[in-house]
């Protein structure tokens, strides 16, 4: 679970490195498979040397978009564009893009070696200067004097390192991965999505990377694209996503979320005044995009409510505030999840920083206040 | 306590449950390796002792003797037959090869829907008579066959020829179409089995759809090449139906001189002597094909 980032968007440190033309451009592209959509229209520029992800469920066309930029799938409409030229219906051996695939794909009749060195096989590189290419490669995923092994004599993560060799050694202009972390362990997985992020910096390819896992995407994107059903829903940094989700599918795929259905009763410009029913009037930041009125969704983070028992001041001013039967109470660790329920019937969940062991435990059916600042709910038309 | 000793015990069982089931295994194995044993192993025995002996006009003489391998290797005939022979097989092994890649790829990589009634077609031969099958040919490319007629009726000649039927086009032609499932459903299998990643990996790594085929996918089909072309070329080897049916006067295969000496000549050693290059020669086929193939497994 994202821990709690700064309410304000955060200003990447590498925002400034991209410009000029888009390493990528989509243009208008869809994809039927037969009567099936499976891109329905999406438009998109990934800029030089970004690192992109493509975040969604399953059957959101996350892969088909990255496999027609690969050049294995061809588009139904549209156009991709890759450094500046138009890929029509190039075949994948003509395009200026590299892949890490899901399983890897790693040849399995050729050695760790050969499998590098495939790629400047077939665009002619001498011998001589493949192989410090190669040596090179291996050395960069740290992976060296592995160059002789098969890769069924390799780890999961070893074979993963192979793949990325194999990939990176032909310096692409784009860099595609396709779930490549899937297949490892939780704590393999963390030291890889740093490690790529850190390849990403130092090789200045493009990197288009798929994935399922909202947290791979908050943790090694430059910005992400939340796809479903065929369509990018929200385009931005980390921070932006998770911050300020526009729909309620955002919200909900990306961390945890309460949503509560609210009715809207004036603005002030700085926040919109709405009631919750059996709660009374609270106030929530601005939706964006869309007027603020009628019945709406509210969505507040349960890391972003406090209990006011835990607050050294007593109140504070303009915090919305709400009170609620304590219902479920879930240990996490880092943090405790307690469920309310408040008096319209509905439940809000609040996390609560496991600071100190046994500090200020609550019994179950107690009678909490909570509060949080209105500028962390987001009113949503959804 | 309990609750720790319980585990344990059920570990106990299963271990012991594991234990046991490779000796009820053991009880599925004395019906086959007895059927194998008396039906294949004793009277491959018999034939191959019949070639140390000698015939002496109707009885056999059961006396040691190389007499039959030195007529064997010394006699022009068997060796030009023997060598026709092997030809013929190496032949159709290659055109059943050829006929068959693009048709299991087409299979193995393109077909979607109706993969199983399309794979069933392929078999579907199979269960017809070889013997039918043959003289389907036979009748397709006699004097007054099908083949004839229809080149009357179009007008490419003007008498019906007898050069299709009883020569060696006529054997190549029956023994690689009745042979093809044999070399289908193998490849059928490894490029099935072949990740469609390792081909767009090699398409996305630069590689042109020749090279891929020629670094890729033909070395990791390999152990179903071999597999294929095995059965094809062995039963083509040993088969003397076609020959007898379709082939001409010069046109003498090995099998067709072993059945000869079992039957009319009433030479049993001789024809058991004739089996021996046949044996050798399917018996390299299998080493090699096992070395690949085995070389293929690892691979994979």
């Amino acid at each position: 679970m994202a821990q709690a980032l700064m309410t304000e968007t955060p200003v990447r440190a590498d925002a400034g490195r991209f410009g000029g033309t888009p390493s990528i451009e989509l243009r208008d592209v869809s994809k039927f498979f037969g009567q099936v959509p499976a891109v329905s229209g999406i438009s998109l520029e990934v800029r030089q040397g970004e690192f992109l992800t493509l975040l969604g469920p399953s059957g959101c066309g996350k892969t088909t978009t990255l496999r027609m930029i690969g050049g294995f799938e061809l588009p139904s409409a549209g156009e991709i564009v890759i450094e500046g030229e138009a890929m029509g219906d190039r075949p994948p051996y003509r395009r200026p893009v590299n892949t890490v695939f899901q399983n890897y794909a790693l040849f399995p009749h050729m050695t760790v070696g050969q499998n590098v060195s495939y790629g400047l096989e077939m665009t002619g590189v001498p011998k001589p200067e493949r192989q410090r290419r190669v040596a090179e490669a291996l050395d960069m995923v740290r992976l060296p004097h592995v160059e002789n092994r098969k890769p069924a004599e390799l780890s999961g993560g070893q074979q993963q390192r192979v793949a990325l060799a194999r990939a990176l050694v032909n310096r692409p202009a784009v860099l595609l991965l396709d779930e490549p972390l899937g297949a490892l362990d939780l704590k393999l997985r963390k030291t890889m999505q740093l490690e790529l992020k850190q390849l990403n910096r130092e090789v200045g390819a493009t990197f288009v990377y798929v994935t399922h896992d909202q947290e791979e995407a908050l943790t090694m994107s430059d910005r992400i694209a939340v796809m479903n059903e065929g369509r990018i829903l929200q385009l931005g940094t980390p921070g932006d996503i998770y911050e300020r989700p526009r729909t309620r599918f955002v919200a909900d795929f990306i961390g945890q979320t309460n949503f509560l259905e609210v009715e809207v009763i004036g603005s002030d410009g700085a926040a919109v005044e709405v009631d919750l029913p059996g709660s009374g009037p609270l106030r929530a930041r601005p939706p964006e995009g869309v007027p603020a009125q009628g019945t709406m969704t509210l969505a507040v983070r349960p890391e972003k409510i406090s209990l006011m028992a835990d607050l050294p001041g007593s109140e504070i001013p303009g915090w919305d505030r709400l009170s609620g039967r304590l219902e479920e109470i879930i240990y996490v660790g880092t943090y405790t999840q307690y469920v309310l329920r408040l008096p319209g019937g509905q439940e809000l969940a609040v996390h609560r920083q496991n600071r100190a062991v046994g500090e200020g435990e609550h019994p179950m059916g107690e009678t909490l206040t909570v509060v949080f600042n209105p500028q962390s709910a987001a009113l949503l038309a959804d | 306590m309990a609750s720790i000793a319980a585990p344990t015990s059920e570990q106990t069982i299963a271990a012991a449950r594991s234990e046991r089931r490779p000796g009820g295994l053991w009880l599925l194995l004395p019906g086959p390796l007895g059927w194998m044993v008396f039906f294949y192993l004793v009277p491959l025995v018999i034939l191959l002792v019949h070639a140390f002996w000698s015939v002496d006009y109707l009885t056999i003489q059961r006396t040691f003797t190389l007499e039959n391998f030195r007529t064997l290797l010394t006699n022009d005939l068997y060796l030009r037959v023997l060598g026709r022979t092997a030809a013929m097989a190496a032949v159709v092994t290659l055109a059943d090869l050829c006929l068959a890649f693009p048709l299991a790829y087409f299979l193995a990589k393109r077909v979607t829907k109706h993969r199983e009634l399309l794979l069933l077609l392929v078999i579907f031969p199979l269960w017809s008579s070889y013997l039918i099958r043959v003289f389907a040919w036979k009748t397709i490319l006699g004097t007054n066959g099908i083949l004839n007629s229809f080149l009357l009726t179009v007008g490419v000649i003007d008498q019906p020829a007898t050069a299709f039927l009883y020569s060696k086009t006529a054997m190549f032609l029956t023994f690689s179409q009745v042979w093809l499932p044999f070399m289908i459903l193998p490849l059928f299998t490894v490029l099935d089995r072949l990740p469609n990643s390792f081909i767009e990996a090699a398409s996305d790594l630069g590689a042109n759809p020749w090279r891929t085929f020629r670094s890729v996918i033909l070395p990791l089909s390999l152990p179903g090449i071999l597999a294929g072309s095995l059965s094809v070329f062995s039963l083509t080897l040993g088969d003397y139906i076609t020959p007898t049916l379709l082939g001409g006067p010069g046109d003498q295969m090995i099998g067709r001189l072993v059945a000869d000496n079992f039957g009319m000549s009433n030479n049993w050693p001789l024809g058991a002597t004739l089996v021996v290059p046949i044996l050798v020669l399917v018996s390299l086929f299998i080493a090699v094909a096992n070395r690949f193939g085995a070389l293929g497994r690892t691979a994979a």
